[in-house]
């Protein structure tokens, strides 16, 4: 059991290979028989397979590998098909959305077209895949938390692309599919909405993004931790509660006065990864609809600090008649 | 087994951290505050690229002042149509310097002169005469931008013909056709901004046609203000433009937790305004209407003039060679050194400012 203690893991379980539950009526079958990897058992579990496609993630993939090519094709098209400056500029290239201009009207193809095409099957495809993890957590008589943590994920991403554009009437207004070019965007949006920083909104995502990480290296290292006392049978020490449970619930109980269970850390764990990006969405759905400057709203609200004046006042030029 | 393994990984990974590291510049850098205590307004500055630099820029030895007597050139040479208020030493001196400034050296006088001293029968002559005019403009009339500090050829040429930082319209992604999507003018690597994926002509719209550049909203809550992200990508590719031909971050001009705000800015900020509208006054004023004068090789794939930006003076520096005047020791080139003597030479120099 020592070699738990590592923090790498050390002991892979070799058993033959298990095809899982019997499936109901009707459905798919499993493609493959299951192999072994002993390099991915050092990260996960060594049995690859067998995988459960069915109709959705067989639409998925194929509305995915539409956005893809539809992208890649675009992106390779604009370097004039020339593999090494794919290879080379490919962090700068992007589909862009429509010009501004454009409304909400369909654009032609190579002014817009093929991005709200790529958009369409990209949503899709995760809308789909959506489909099949929560269905295939209901095949299994499983709840459907990682479902709707990954809807949580989805909202932000329908946010950015389509529910924010339609609101402010314009596609322009959605991100580009690229690199570099969708950080820009994001540092431009910023810009633009008077720093995004100063959204309350924006605030508490980075607190849920943060308090993820935190708990996330609580969580990992206190089971670790404990591991040598059973801490690993977190599923049993939930119900029927021992030495490592105890001693884990001691150590957080000593160093902060609090603890969460053995059952409640992972709703923590959940409820914090959800919110990331569920409250993020919120914020940036506020952008431009509600508040135009943050920072105009956050001192308007007495939220944004003022600091004294190391430097003589500086006027507008633009309002001077200086020139 | 395992350390068979473990040579090799080791060794894969110091140089995959060498590869990812390559492109910095090596530590220690030096940081200066510039606003208040916590606010991270700093300018960051390289002791080594810093020394580099400063090699770069130094000032040419300035040629011994003339006296200030003696016959007006125009009254011993002719055709002279700017440096009408020159006696001839001062005249002589500023030909000797712009020879030394400007043309190569292969070539000195008679890059712009033939056998007969007088006559316009080279461009390079002709462009000359303008860029003296716009000179004396910008040490008269910008001074919001340049102060007492002034400018000379040299500011700009150092010993090239042409400058080595100037701009001509990009002409985009024009060749691809058909049903491929356009790039919007953004997204490949260009130097002008900075190597992101911001649009890489700010130039254009910008310093040469009078776009706006303010993207923010004055007021808290939405007020009419319909620029798009687009927009203020444009907006951003300008700033990284100045930035990097200052070599100075965004905090040198701005407190970046509002770029719009005018009073938690730095007075700095109020000089790179004046600045934008000077490179647009030069472009629009003096450069594009020289088109006609250039040869075909000296035009921008769409046969446009070459133009100025921030880059075309500063090089790289806050200030063009370290703030170190020139134009004081070429009293010259200041503006019209007897007035009453001499009939106004530069076009009414306050049009198009705005």
């Amino acid at each position: 059991m020592a070699e738990y203690q590592n923090i790498f893991t050390r002991v892979q379980i070799r058993a033959p290979a298990y095809e899982g539950v019997v499936l109901p009526r009707g459905a798919w079958g499993r493609q493959g028989k299951g192999a072994f990897s002993h390099l991915l058992g050092r990260f996960g579990d060594a049995q690859i397979g067998p995988i459960y496609l069915g109709t959705t993630g067989l639409l998925s993939l194929i509305c995915g590998f539409i956005a893809f090519e539809i992208i890649g094709l675009n992106m390779f098209a604009s370097v004039h098909w020339n593999p090494v400056q794919f290879i080379r500029q490919l962090p700068w290239l992007a589909l862009e959305p429509p010009s501004p201009a454009n409304g909400l009207h369909f654009p032609r193809l190579q002014d817009g077209g093929w991005w709200l095409m790529a958009g369409f099957f990209l949503t899709s495809s995760v809308l789909l895949w959506w489909l099949r993890m929560y269905r295939r957590a209901r095949a299994l008589g499983m709840g459907t938390h990682v479902s709707w943590a990954f809807l949580s994920a989805i909202w932000l991403m329908l946010v950015l692309g389509i529910i924010r554009p339609v609101l402010m009437g314009s596609f322009g207004e959605a991100v580009p599919f690229g690199i570099f070019p969708h950080l820009d965007w994001t540092a431009a949006f910023s810009i633009r909405y008077g720093n995004l920083f100063y959204n309350p909104f924006h605030c508490l995502s980075i607190a849920f993004l943060y308090g993820s990480t935190l708990l996330f290296a609580m969580h990992g290292g206190t089971i670790l931790a404990v591991s040598r006392l059973g801490g690993d049978r977190e599923l049993e020490q939930i119900v029927d509660r021992g030495t490592a449970a105890e001693r884990a619930a001691l150590f957080w109980r000593w160093t902060m006065g609090f603890n969460a269970t053995m059952e409640s850390i992972h709703r923590w764990a959940w409820w914090f990864a959800v919110l990331c990006p569920l409250v993020g969405g919120i914020g940036i759905l506020l952008t431009g609809t509600v508040v135009d400057n943050w920072y105009l709203w956050a001192v308007k609200h007495h939220v944004a600090p003022m600091y004294p004046h190391v430097f003589p006042p500086v006027a507008d030029p633009a309002l001077g008649a200086a020139k | 087994m395992k350390q068979q393994l473990m040579v090799p990984g080791f060794f894969i990974a110091v140089l995959g951290l060498s590869a990812a590291l390559s492109g910095c510049e090596h530590p220690p850098v030096e940081t200066v505050q510039g606003g208040y205590r916590g606010l991270g307004m700093e300018q960051i500055i390289n002791p080594r690229t810093d020394a580099v630099r400063a090699g770069k820029n130094a000032l040419p030895v300035a040629i011994p002042p003339a006296p200030t007597d003696g016959p007006l050139a125009s009254s011993v040479y002719q055709n002279i149509q700017v440096l009408k208020d020159l006696n001839v030493a001062q005249f002589t001196r500023v030909m000797l310097a712009m020879t030394q400034w400007v043309a190569p050296p292969d070539q000195s006088c008679n890059y712009c002169h033939g056998s007969n001293m007088a006559a316009d029968d080279r461009y390079t002559k002709v462009v000359a005469r303008r860029m003296l005019q716009m000179v004396r403009h910008i040490n008269t009339d910008w001074k919001d931008h340049v102060a007492a500090t002034g400018v000379t050829c040299y500011t700009c040429h150092r010993g090239n013909a042409v400058p080595q930082n100037v701009w001509f319209t990009d002409p985009g992604q024009s060749s691809t056709s058909g049903l491929i999507a356009g790039n919007a003018g953004k997204n490949k690597p260009s130097a002008a901004v900075g190597l992101t994926a911001l649009p890489y002509d700010p130039f254009t719209r910008f310093l040469l046609d009078d776009k706006n550049i303010r993207v923010i909203s004055d007021a808290p809550l939405p007020d009419g203000n319909r620029t798009s992200i687009k927009q203020t990508e444009g907006t951003y590719a300008l700033m990284m433009h100045i930035s990097q031909s200052l070599g100075v971050n965004c905090d040198y001009c701005h407190n970046s937790r509002s770029f719009a705000v005018w009073d938690a800015s730095t007075p700095k900020r109020a000089t790179a305004w004046y600045g934008i509208r000077l490179a647009r006054d030069l472009n629009t004023n003096y450069l594009v209407p020289l088109k006609a004068t250039f040869p075909e090789h000296r035009l921008g794939i769409l046969g446009d003039v070459a133009k100025v930006n921030c880059a075309t003076c500063h090089q790289g520096l806050f200030k063009p060679l370290y703030g170190e005047s020139m134009a004081k020791d070429y009293p010259e080139l200041q503006g019209e050194m007897h007035p009453a003597a001499a009939a106004p030479a530069s076009p009414p120099p306050t049009a198009a400012l705005h």
